[in-house]
């Protein structure tokens, strides 16, 4: 496994305020994961699984301490830095896929290109590639409805690789699909983690689908704990 | 792909939701397209009325007459440069319900005061003098009714009678005018004020009104000011004011109808405008998770505003223009049956520029609100990962 730390987070805190009450979610929490890693996060609900991918991804922010991604200070970047930032860096699958439903396949997955300078030529390489990965070149004109609830991961998750980050964030992205269908998925993943070097950061209930990981980090009341599973 | 066709499958995710849209947002274009056109029409006057032109009417009502003496009278006055008079013929074709604008006026006069509103040939103009039973014809008027020049037409008056019971008087079409403007309107005809004077039975060498050009616009006030001293106290007392006052106090008698029309169409056209502002901002709701999803990828907040604030846009556009469009077809079509009541109805050019600039703002004002509110939205919230 790769030794360069592509994330860091160092004395990280965050909070959330419910009406009078303050919720502290991380406290001080330290974390470092590897260039090329694959880290499943598991834990009870509630625990900041979540949250923990938001602040990875910078879509949201913390109170406190640092977060450097590849060496940049994620946690320093303004509002339209961090919107830059995620198209070159981060590629981000959900649970639910979020397609847009009026696009096809190949023009779901295109979504992040048009924030580049590529021609269209381009894009379209970028596009067949990125179907090819997942397996889908034949789907690419098809519609989010046309496809099974796997086809529709698959192109959430070309979509997530197409501009070619570096760090993939998954939320969930086994917990709507059946298990034979999320063996595919998570095979995918670890394709694209070994063969391509992706550093992936897999938010999971599903021991099964932790399996897939090089490592598995347990998250309860903020902190971690951590337990190697065979990859 | 392109973010113009992101905008457009994005209109039309819901195809019968942006149809009824569109179609609510053509019909307000229209009906502000064919208000517009009645405004334009009841205000064309105003528009050609030369400034150096004063209209000379009875004090007590511009429906009253003054004796024809008047008019080498007022063509005496200081400043007066050169004078006409005109009478109301109430005129219509065939039947009733084909009414026509028929005036009665002293051909050489006339042609000189309206020279700067009417285009006339040379031999028309002198076919006009000589012919004493001859009618110069607006070219829309001739158009309308297929006359040409050498027609015989019989017009009836709804207001005169001859000294032997007819309500006809025949015409020789001696030729045809054309307006020197486009906004000048030429629905209408113009005959001898002798031949009328000495046919008609009722106030014999009585006018309607006298219309003089002064030697400029700074002489109005002082012209207007000594016609009406002059005839002060006398049975046939005068009101004398620029024409474009005179114009805009006739379009004022239906000035109330006018206004009826405006609130009404005014207030469907802001109704169904609002209606359509809510479900923009209703559809766009239902889209805060893509919009989060939009901004994951790296949508910046201002690209998202320009997104959502495009679609509105084009909306407004797709529906406005065929309706401004119809409007025209409809004003087109309407022509033929109200143009001698209401006589310039159209959707011109520059309505069609407003109209478009109207629909600008409008997508501008529906979709700001829901723009700055997707420009803000932060992910987390909008993707219930908070």
């Amino acid at each position: 496994m790769p030794n360069d730390h592509l994330v860091r987070l160092v004395g990280l805190s965050k909070a959330f305020v419910k009406g009078k009450e303050r919720i502290v979610i991380f406290d001080r929490l330290d974390l470092s994961i590897a260039a090329g890693d694959f880290v499943a996060v598991m834990g009870p609900s509630g625990s900041g699984k979540t949250t923990l991918l938001n602040l990875l991804g910078g879509i949201d922010r913390p109170d406190g301490g640092q977060l450097a991604v590849d060496g940049e200070r994620v946690d320093r970047l303004s509002e339209s830095d961090l919107a830059r930032w995620r198209a070159g860096n981060v590629g981000f699958v959900f649970q639910f896929y979020n397609l847009m439903p009026m696009l096809t396949a190949a023009q779901n997955v295109e979504l992040p290109l048009l924030l580049t300078r590529l021609s269209k030529q381009q894009r379209r390489a970028h596009v067949e590639t990125a179907l090819k990965v997942v397996t889908l070149s034949d789907r690419s004109k098809h519609y989010p409805r046309e496809m099974s609830g796997g086809q529709q991961q698959r192109v959430a998750i070309a979509r997530a690789i197409v501009s070619d980050p570096k760090l993939l964030l998954c939320d969930e992205p086994t917990g709507d699909l059946d298990r034979a269908t999320a063996d595919e998925i998570l095979a995918t993943l670890r394709l694209l983690n070994g063969e391509f070097g992706k550093t992936i950061v897999m938010v999971t209930h599903d021991p099964a689908a932790a399996k897939y990981a090089r490592r598995t980090l347990h998250l309860d009341k903020g902190r971690f704990s951590e337990r190697e599973l065979a990859a | 792909m392109s973010d113009f066709l992101l905008i457009r499958k994005y209109l039309f995710r819901r195809k019968l939701r942006a149809g009824l849209m569109l179609v609510s947002i053509a019909i307000a274009f229209l009906i502000f397209g064919v208000l517009a056109g009645f405004e334009r029409a009841f205000n064309a006057g105003e528009d050609v009325a030369a400034a150096d032109r004063l209209v000379v009417v009875n004090k007590i009502n511009f429906t009253q007459p003054l004796p024809v003496a008047y008019f080498n009278r007022v063509g005496s006055v200081d400043g007066v440069r050169q004078v006409t008079h005109l009478n109301w013929f109430g005129g219509y074709f065939q039947e009733p319900k084909n009414f026509l604008i028929v005036l009665a006026v002293e051909p050489q006069s006339y042609m000189a005061v309206y020279d700067d509103q009417l285009a006339i040939a040379a031999d028309a103009r002198q076919a006009f003098v000589r012919e004493r039973t001859g009618a110069l014809v607006g070219e829309a008027m001739a158009k309308k009714w297929g006359w040409r020049v050498g027609d015989r037409v019989p017009i009836m008056s709804n207001i005169f009678t001859q000294k032997n019971g007819s309500r006809t008087w025949d015409f020789t079409i001696v030729g045809t005018f054309a307006g020197r403007k486009p906004q000048v309107d030429t629905n209408f005809m113009v005959f001898q004020y002798a031949y009328f004077n000495e046919t008609q039975n009722l106030g014999k060498d009585m006018i309607g009104w006298l219309a003089l050009n002064t030697t400029s616009p700074a002489a109005n006030e002082g012209v207007a000011k000594a016609i009406d001293r002059m005839f002060a106290n006398s049975p046939h007392e005068t009101s004398t004011d620029t024409e474009k006052a005179f114009n805009k106090a006739f379009a004022a008698q239906l000035g109330n109808i006018a206004l009826i029309v405006t609130l009404v169409v005014g207030a469907a056209f802001a109704t169904i405008l609002m209606i359509v502002g809510n479900t923009m901002v209703m559809a766009l709701r239902e889209r805060t998770r893509e919009i989060g999803v939009l901004k994951t990828i790296g949508f910046s907040g201002v690209r998202v505003l320009r997104l959502v604030l495009g679609e509105s846009v084009l909306l407004a556009l797709l529906g406005g223009v065929p309706g401004i469009a119809c409007a025209a077809l409809f004003a087109a079509a309407m022509e033929t049956r109200v143009g001698n009541f209401i006589p310039g109805f159209a959707v011109t050019p520059g309505i069609a520029v407003t109209a478009v600039l109207l629909m600008l703002l409008f997508g501008i004002l529906t979709g700001l609100i829901p723009a700055v509110h997707a420009m803000r939205l932060k992910i987390a919230t909008a993707l219930g990962r908070s």
